[in-house]
């Protein structure tokens, strides 16, 4: 960081859009799936036909409510939908029915390796349609030659997270959605994959003076759609910000698109002309009115939450908090990873294991990672050869690590005549090296270890290679 | 056959039952009535003989039973599969719907045979019928006079003997006020009665689906086809009670509230003798007439043309061009502009008046100025009945302060044309139930008496109504039909 970017202190808000996994629209009976023919999921509701009316899906109302819970939110126990209006293709009525000043959730907060982010809301809504640029560069809407309109995803059914501006650095901002992500997951509300755009994250970015209280002026960040992407759009900005400040220039309240290939920033659109809604109580659907009975009810069927579930793995399994955070990465991380662990691998071996083989979760079956780990805990194999088993075992799942190191001839060598008559015959081969250590340089031991571990192919204990080759000379 | 002027949804299911005439013979005599007489009124925007013909050919092939094979006219504003609907709207010329609206379906479910599309004001703002697109509908009884409106073509036709039964929808009086116009029976339901699923929308806290005949007992029939809680309308709610077809004599027990205050200024005097005629009657019948007060209904107008314009501007945003309906011919240089193009080439004057005030009703810094206020208005109204109805069961006034206007009179002056409405729009912003049936005649021209009910009283104003048309004994047909037949 240079000396400039240390005064300022970045403020970051985000606002993500999750879509629902449920099985129809929001407010229509429509399939709600990606990937579909263009315009096969649709009906005069989504289709924004004249006469048509919305109904409310209760399953998205109540994964919208299971996503409050999860934040620690308020579940309003009356809320309402408003009209959103806005002339644009992606939106046959020309409004949104989105949730304005009575959202569904609100007063939540998640905490992210120890700092307490606040969520100001989240809300319900329907997805616009998909707009697809035809001939021009790379699908974008600049030099298009038509464009046509896909209303699949019209009307999926969208909660929209806010947070408060607590987030101080793209770093946090990032492992923030992450964790945000991975509660999502475990609840099982959405897929949250970025590229297909189930996840969808815009941040408020700013930067005051350290010390200062007030906020200064926001820029709103879109088009970032990977983890990636949003870490380098933010920092861009931040460091854009912090040179327009420091040689006197104001930050000018707009929207800038991030454009990953030139890693710059674009505007869009200035805010001076400030987009008005218009919203109003949509007055084809009656107040949602959740009763405590159904919160409950939904709040009693979570599950244990990624952030319970790294407090668990570092307080009861040891495992440090940054190790704890990475297995929690995704849900199937950490189910596998406590499959391993109550297979009766010791945690932090598993750990270790779980976070450095990104591919065993999909590959290798918990109970035999735990086997493996159980090898080397027992010194049956030594620490290198237990990868060279890793690797037979992700060629072939279905095999047993104990059967494959008997197999294989794995096995360490162990306090045996084998090794004693191994050392004995690396220091009858070296002369020179004998002398040298016995010489008094200490560090020529460990090119005679090196040597028995390199006639042993790794199936000795390094130290216990060592201990023996001293108790000789 | 028949003559169908004068007659009844009842009548018709009586010659049916007796096979005193077949359905195709029913069907026929109203499309050829239709056919003659519809040039000089222009009720119909659309007939569709081939199709009713065959509707009534099944029912004379395979029997039939209630109202199956009794002829209904459509306001142009309720959506049918395969058949164009325009909502009286340049904007939606040649728009064939992919799907019956809720309503629609009741009504085939019912086996009642449409005949037809009828004309009405565009998005059904106007009290006219002057604002269709597709040219003024006349008044039966007076052919240089409107019919009113905004269900005006609907209301003509069951007055010309085009249609038994019609269906109208009523959003400030849109179909009580041409009801009364044109000397018929025509019931706005309580909100939330009747589905508004595939009613093409003006204002969506206030638009109701009714009936129109020349008869309480007919408007009761038809009831008991399209009330009822709808999957597919979030709004929709099942009634409390079934609609029952009336049969009271007397209105012994019943107390009449009467809003004297209300109706101090503006009412024809032609009209105010005709509402206090009925007033007299009902007294006759055993009625106990009371004095209520309705203290904000006078705000009443200017609340509903805020939220009323406020909820169009959304629901008329759609028509752009993109999906269906009118797209205009150059689209120019970007979509805005093609955007801008149709609307301006599509929506008439009245319609591009009230999305621009709805507009401006819901922006930034004027919201709670005009919506908000509104809202507020809305509530003082809603609890003014409900204090009212406290002391009486129904509230009697009349329907429209004046009887029906001159073809041209009122379309220079919109606060003029919007005044027709002042004694039918608090009732909507209150969502309750009211009812006009033909009190008498003033200047030969016919004059509504409005009964407004409780939530979901619906049965109270029938049985009501039906002892009170019994009592006044007004004949339905328009003086050329009733010559005719002399």
């Amino acid at each position: 960081m240079s000396a400039e970017a240390g005064r300022w202190e970045p403020v970051i808000g985000l606002e993500i859009h999750v879509q629902l996994n449920t099985d129809s629209k929001m407010f229509c009976r429509c399939e709600n799936r990606f990937g579909e023919e263009p315009n096969t999921r649709t009906c005069p509701v989504c289709l924004g036909h004249p006469g048509a009316l919305p109904t409310i899906n209760a399953g998205a109302v109540d994964k919208a409510i299971e996503i409050g819970l999860a934040l620690d939110c308020d579940v309003a126990s009356r809320c309402q939908f408003h009209r959103k209006n806005y002339f644009y293709p992606d939106s046959p009525k020309a409004y949104q029915i989105s949730q304005y000043d009575e959202p569904i959730c609100a007063h939540g907060h998640l905490d992210v390796d120890g700092a307490r982010i606040g969520i100001t809301r989240a809300h319900l809504e329907e997805d616009a349609a998909k707009l697809v640029h035809a001939g021009g560069a790379g699908g974008r809407i600049a030099g298009a030659e038509s464009s046509v309109v896909d209303f699949n995803r019209c009307g999926t059914p969208l909660v929209e997270i806010v947070t408060e501006p607590d987030l101080r650095s793209p770093e946090q901002a990032v492992a923030f959605l992450g964790l945000l992500k991975n509660t999502l997951q475990t609840i099982g509300v959405s897929d949250c994959d970025m590229e297909k755009g189930s996840l969808r994250c815009d941040a408020n970015v700013s930067v005051r003076r350290r010390g200062d209280s007030a906020l200064g002026t926001k820029t709103e960040l879109k088009n970032m759609n990977s983890f990636k992407f949003l870490g380098e759009g933010m920092a861009a900005e931040i460091e854009r910000q912090i040179g327009l400040l420091e040689s006197g220039e104001a930050v000018l309240q707009e929207t800038l698109h991030y454009d990953p290939a030139q890693r710059r920033l674009h505007a869009r659109r200035s805010k001076e002309e400030a987009d008005d809604y218009r919203y109003f109580p949509e007055p084809d659907l009656v107040p949602l009115e959740p009763s405590r009975d159904d919160v409950e009810r939904l709040r009693g069927g979570l599950p244990e939450l990624p952030g319970a579930r790294i407090a668990r793995f570092r307080d009861e399994l040891g495992i440090p908090a940054h190790d704890a955070v990475d297995l929690n990465a995704t849900p199937a991380i950490a189910g596998y990873f406590e499959a391993v662990v109550a297979a009766g691998a010791d945690p932090k071996a598993a750990a270790d294991w779980v976070r450095n083989q990104p591919g065993a979760v999909d590959r290798v079956p918990a109970a035999s990672l735990a086997g493996l780990i159980g090898l080397i805990a027992a010194g049956t194999i030594t620490a290198t050869i237990a990868k060279q088993v890793y690797g037979l075992l992700e060629a072939d799942p279905a095999s047993d690590p104990a059967a494959l190191v008997e197999q294989h001839g794995l096995a360490t060598v162990g306090d045996s005549s084998e090794l004693d008559a191994l050392v004995a015959q690396v220091i009858d081969s070296n002369p020179a090296l004998v002398e040298q250590f016995r010489g008094g340089k200490d560090g020529v031991i460990n090119a005679l270890v090196g040597q028995v571990m390199k006639e042993t192919r790794g199936r000795a204990d390094a130290r216990q290679v060592q201990e023996l080759l001293r108790s000789r000379l | 056959m028949t003559d169908t002027s004068g007659l009844t949804a009842e009548r018709c299911i009586e010659l049916l039952d007796a096979r005193e005439v077949s359905c195709r013979e029913l069907v026929t005599a109203y499309l050829d009535r239709i056919d003659r007489e519809d040039p000089g009124l222009h009720a119909f925007l659309r007939t569709r003989r081939e199709a009713a013909l065959a509707e009534a050919d099944g029912f004379d092939r395979d029997g039939r039973t209630g109202l199956q094979g009794v002829p209904i006219a459509l306001k142009d504003i309720l959506c049918t599969k395969g058949e164009e609907t325009t909502a009286g709207s340049r904007i939606l010329a040649g728009h064939v719907p992919i799907y019956d609206g809720g309503c629609v379906s009741r009504v085939k479910a019912a086996g009642l045979v449409s005949l037809g599309k009828t004309n009405m004001d565009e998005f059904a703002m106007g009290s006219s019928t002057e604002n269709s697109a597709f040219g003024v509908t006349r008044n039966p009884w007076d052919t240089d006079r409107v019919p009113g409106g905004s269900s005006g073509g609907s209301s003509a036709a069951v007055a010309a003997g085009f249609a038994p039964l019609a269906l109208g929808t009523d959003t400030g009086g849109s179909i009580r006020q041409p009801a009364a116009l044109c000397g018929v029976v025509g019931m706005k339901p309580t909100y939330g009665a009747v589905s508004r699923y595939g009613l093409i929308a003006f204002a969506s806290s206030l638009d109701q689906i009714g009936p129109f005949a020349l008869t309480v007992r007919d408007c009761a029939l038809l009831l008991q086809v399209i009330c009822g809680k709808d999957e597919c309308d979030a709004t929709s709610v099942e009634l409390p009670e079934p609609i029952a077809v009336p049969d009271a004599q007397d209105l012994r027990g019943v107390r009449i509230g009467v809003p004297s205050a209300l109706l101090e200024q503006g009412i024809e005097p032609g009209v105010r003798d005709a509402f206090d005629a009925g007033i007299r009657s009902a007294q006759g019948l055993g009625a106990e007439v009371v004095e209520v007060a309705l203290p904000h209904a006078g705000y009443a107008l200017p609340a509903y043309y805020l939220i009323a314009p406020a909820e169009a501007s959304a629901n008329l945003s759609r028509f752009d061009g993109v999906r269906y309906g009118l797209r205009c011919e150059e689209d120019g240089d970007t979509i805005i502009d093609m955007y801008g193009r149709t609307r301006a080439e599509g929506f008439g004057a009245e319609v591009k008046r009230r999305i621009m005030l709805g507009t401006y009703a819901l922006s930034a810094g004027y919201y709670d100025a005009y919506y908000g206020m509104a809202q507020k208005v809305r509530t003082r109204i809603r609890d003014d009945f409900q204090t009212a109805f406290g002391a009486c069961d129904l509230i009697a006034m009349p329907t429209s302060p004046t009887v029906a206007f001159r073809i041209g009179e009122r379309v220079g002056d919109p606060w003029a044309m919007y005044a027709s409405d002042v004694l039918t729009v608090p009732v909507n912003l209150a969502g309750l139930p009211g009812i006009s049936l033909p009190c008498g005649l003033s200047e030969g021209l016919p004059v509504g008496f409005q009964l407004v009910g409780p939530a979901f009283a619906e049965n109270r104003i029938l049985s009501a109504a039906h002892a009170l048309e019994g009592a006044l004994g007004f004949d339905p047909r328009p003086p050329a039909a009733a010559e005719a037949r002399a």
